[in-house]
């Protein structure tokens, strides 16, 4: 389980129930390094400011990580980790790779997860 | 609004010292950080230098420092995006963005550095899908792949040689003759037979269409073309200060860094500089702490005298 204050997604039916339910979640999937870390702080500080959005992060060196993040079509020829994807109304709205800022972020959720 | 008695702007080694050194004195300290608090310590994956300490992660190291700073009372805000500050008055002020406005007559800005790229639109394009900065996070995308790696100093061959463990075969492309590196890592590089080097290169293009295939550069005295192949490139080719926010508000020399004098005071009254945004010679971890630990007396001296003054 990833060291984050966020949702943790461990399961691939966790993930499905999720996505299915229609509702908006960002999901980050990667490990605990320095490209990551900064992206689950960033989700962790827009909580509150998006409180209709689930924010979740996912380990990316687990089956539920290969079978779920990491074998969408969105995410093909991404290989700079994180990956982080934004779901709305149960269909992929935006993808990531690598570092992104609060502010990249933001723009995306406010831009996609209207 | 919210009233400090000093602001620090930066969460690295520089700003976290500097928030120790303050916040110990009875300073009231706020440290605003854009990302996450450790600064460039975070992407250093072993710190073997620092005094005192045989070995451990950048990362570790910088956990310490924000832990010892909040112990004093310091109080830190990560992910906070400075909307507009004024830096001219006897009371300088920031606003954070949905954080609000805070003030104080003091501010130490030690907003450190971020990785310097080739400014190529396919650098750009190619981020996250094929070029990295970061051989720990990304190299095992790569296993028995061709890996480029773009630089010439310490970071540019130890980390091309920490992704031999995945790669075929790393090519180090450097723009000059000779490496800027350690005798170790040169040793280290030159030993390894999966490392390979081209000199003297400009690198003109990342080439691919789907995904990396390459780099195209050219040799800078024969200006013949070589294009390497790899499908993925590592760019370590040094740090810019993280100053073109400061522009008009403080003195920048014409590489961007703050000038200071030598008690860390730029020429805004109460505002000092520390770290590696900053005009100096050597850029380490205990440079960083030693003009922390300045600018924070600094900025404390400061405070004192105001108040003496009732300002």
């Amino acid at each position: 389980m990833l060291q984050t204050n966020l949702e943790h997604i461990e399961t691939v039916d966790q993930f499905n129930n999720l996505v299915r339910s229609g509702a908006k979640v960002a999901i980050v999937c990667g490990r605990m390094g320095p490209m990551c870390v900064p992206v689950y702080g960033a989700m962790e500080a827009l909580r509150d400011k998006y409180p209709d959005v689930q924010f979740c992060d996912m380990d990316f060196d687990t089956p539920t990580g290969v079978r779920t993040i990491r074998s969408l079509p969105e995410v093909r020829g991404f290989n700079g980790l994180p990956f982080t994807v934004y779901y709305s109304g149960g269909r992929v709205v935006a993808a990531t790779t690598s570092i992104q800022s609060k502010a990249q972020i933001k723009a995306i959720m406010d831009s996609k997860m209207v | 609004m919210s009233r400090y008695d000093a602001i620090v702007v930066g969460a690295g080694a520089a700003g976290l010292t500097a928030a120790i050194y303050l916040s110990r004195a009875r300073v009231k300290t706020l440290v605003l950080d854009s990302g996450m608090a450790g600064g460039q310590m975070n992407l250093t994956h072993e710190v073997a230098n620092y005094p005192g300490v045989s070995t451990l992660s950048g990362a570790e190291l910088a956990r310490a420092m924000k832990d010892q700073a909040q112990s004093f009372g310091t109080t830190l805000m990560a992910h906070a995006d400075i909307l507009s500050m004024d830096l001219s008055g006897t009371v300088k002020r920031f606003e954070v963005d949905d954080e609000g406005t805070f003030e104080a007559p003091a501010v130490i800005l030690a907003p450190g550095g971020s990785p310097r790229t080739l400014g190529l639109a396919s650098e750009e394009s190619f981020r996250g899908r094929g070029v990295s900065y970061c051989a720990t996070c990304d190299g095992d995308f790569f296993a028995d792949q061709e890996i480029v790696v773009v630089g010439g100093g310490n970071s540019a061959l130890e980390e091309a040689v920490s992704l031999t463990k995945y790669a075929s075969k790393v090519t180090i492309i450097h723009e000059f003759d000779e490496f800027q590196a350690h005798a170790y890592a040169i040793e280290e590089a030159r030993a390894n037979s999966k490392v390979h080097f081209l000199m003297n290169q400009r690198v003109l293009e990342i080439a691919g269409a789907d995904g990396v295939t390459g780099v195209l550069s050219r040799e800078k005295r024969t200006g013949s073309e070589t294009h390497t192949p790899g499908t993925g490139v590592f760019i370590f080719i040094g740090y810019v200060p993280n100053t073109r926010w400061l522009e008009g508000h403080v003195a920048l020399n014409e590489r961007g860094e703050i000038v200071t004098d030598d008690v860390m005071a730029t020429d805004k009254p109460g505002v000092f500089a520390a770290g590696d945004a900053r005009v100096k010679r050597y850029r380490q971890i205990t440079t960083a702490v030693a003009d922390g630990t300045i600018a924070a007396l600094a900025a404390a001296d400061f405070i004192n005298e105001m108040r003496r003054h009732k300002l």
